[in-house]
């Protein structure tokens, strides 16, 4: 068996409340060890206050060539940001 | 720089007549400054070209880490030892951060780690310099980390995108190191004439080594044309040099040190200095392994690579053991 360690892919929560970022990645042997090794390394000047990992073969992605008929369709959709609706300034802030 | 004399996976550059539709568009994608990511389609040569450069580049940081905690121990106070470890533990991330971005292209750490062990990658040539005493700590700081900011400033618009993010990560680390650098030059500076005359002796033997990093001059540099084309390199080693060398002087100056080499001066018509070349035959030497410390930094990383075997054998045999207890 290779002994080469699984690769992990480390999510971070910065200080004010965003959600869980993805900052890189490392090897380790399993989920403890992951998460010790992701806090010496991504952790080092306040980067953060939680700590996720996941081993990378669970990530399940879009393919590349999706790009097109995944996203492409909201482009034309401008209706769907505020900004589309002229409102009088008569009424105020909305 | 990091990654000195970087081989382009294909010799000459293609024009747009020679392309596939493919690759044309992929060029066109370069062009337009959209970051290729992992899964995206790219021709062979590209990635080959980015696990040679990324490699190597992630293998400087890891062998930089030699010469500088050679020193931990010694550290002149109790806060120069804590910064000091500080900055080679971050050298340590910048490896894992890069072998990272080589591992998203398909080549695995380890067996890039092995390539370097076996003598068939490259490490940066300025590690085989030695650091003899407490102001080579302070110059390494100062003209190592300076010079790869440098590079690694302008690499943070490379066009392979997990490159590019590692590269961003690693500037906003590496201005501590060079602060810290010129911090503790700084002071042997402006001590006594004992610690002054160390300085500038750190200054003088690391000067040319530090120009060295960028690479041979652009005319020389042959496959660089390619890589440029593809982004992979953003500043000719030329014109990194030259900013190098721009940014260094006025800091030699406050140090009230005498310049390292006698050809610096300014040049009015250029805007630029003018400054004398390294010794480019010492250069390709210490790249085919002939510097002062060669044979110890491989012999090192070797030993510290074997002797952790147990270590990280032991640690998955546990990690599988307890997963195989969990499923039962």
């Amino acid at each position: 068996m290779k002994n080469e360690w699984p690769l992990w892919e480390v999510f971070i929560r910065g200080q004010h409340g965003l959600s869980h970022r993805h900052v890189g990645s490392l090897h380790a042997p399993d989920a403890e060890m992951a998460i010790k090794n992701a806090r010496d390394v991504y952790t080092r000047r306040n980067e953060g206050v939680s700590i996720w990992v996941v081993e990378a073969r669970h990530i399940s992605a879009t393919a590349p060539g999706d790009k097109g008929p995944l996203f492409e369709p909201s482009e034309s959709k401008v209706y769907r940001h505020p900004t589309f609706f002229d409102i009088p300034e008569d009424v105020g802030h909305m | 720089m990091y990654a000195q004399l970087i081989k382009t996976a294909r010799s000459g550059i293609k024009s747009r007549d020679e392309m596939s539709k493919q690759e044309r568009a992929f060029q066109d994608k370069i062009d337009a400054d959209i970051k290729i990511e992992p899964r995206d389609w790219m021709p062979d040569d590209y990635r080959a070209t980015l696990i040679r450069q990324i490699g190597q580049h992630a293998h400087s940081e890891v062998v930089g880490q030699l010469p500088e905690g050679n020193w931990i121990t010694r550290a002149p106070t109790l806060e120069r030892k804590a910064i000091l470890l500080a900055k080679v533990q971050d050298e340590a991330g910048h490896g894992l951060y890069l072998y990272a971005a080589a591992e998203t292209l398909g080549e695995s750490r380890d067996e890039l780690v092995r390539l370097l062990h076996e003598g068939r990658m490259k490490y940066s040539s300025i590690f085989n310099y030695p650091t003899l005493n407490w102001a080579d700590i302070g110059a390494v700081g100062w003209l190592v980390d300076g010079a790869a900011i440098v590079n690694q400033v302008a690499l943070q618009r490379t066009s392979y995108g997990p490159y590019s993010r590692a590269m961003v990560r690693i500037c906003k680390e590496e201005s501590f190191h060079a602060r810290q650098g010129y911090h503790a030059i700084m002071k042997m500076a402006f001590g006594t004439e004992a610690q002054k005359a160390m300085a500038q002796d750190a200054l003088n033997r690391l000067w040319f080594p530090a120009m060295m990093m960028f690479g041979p001059h652009d005319s020389e540099s042959t496959h660089s044309e390619q890589s440029m084309a593809w982004k992979i390199k953003v500043k000719s080693n030329d014109e990194l040099r030259q900013q190098f060398v721009d940014q260094t002087i006025p800091q030699i100056e406050y140090l009230g040190l005498d310049l390292p080499d006698p050809g610096i001066k300014w040049n009015e018509t250029r805007g630029h200095y003018d400054f004398s070349d390294p010794d480019w035959d010492e250069f390709i030497d210490v790249i085919r392994g002939n510097g002062p410390c060669n044979v110890d930094r491989m012999k090192d990383r070797v030993n510290a690579w074997e002797d952790g075997t147990w270590v990280r054998d032991g640690l998955l045999a546990h990690a599988r053991k307890r997963a195989r207890a969990a499923a039962e």
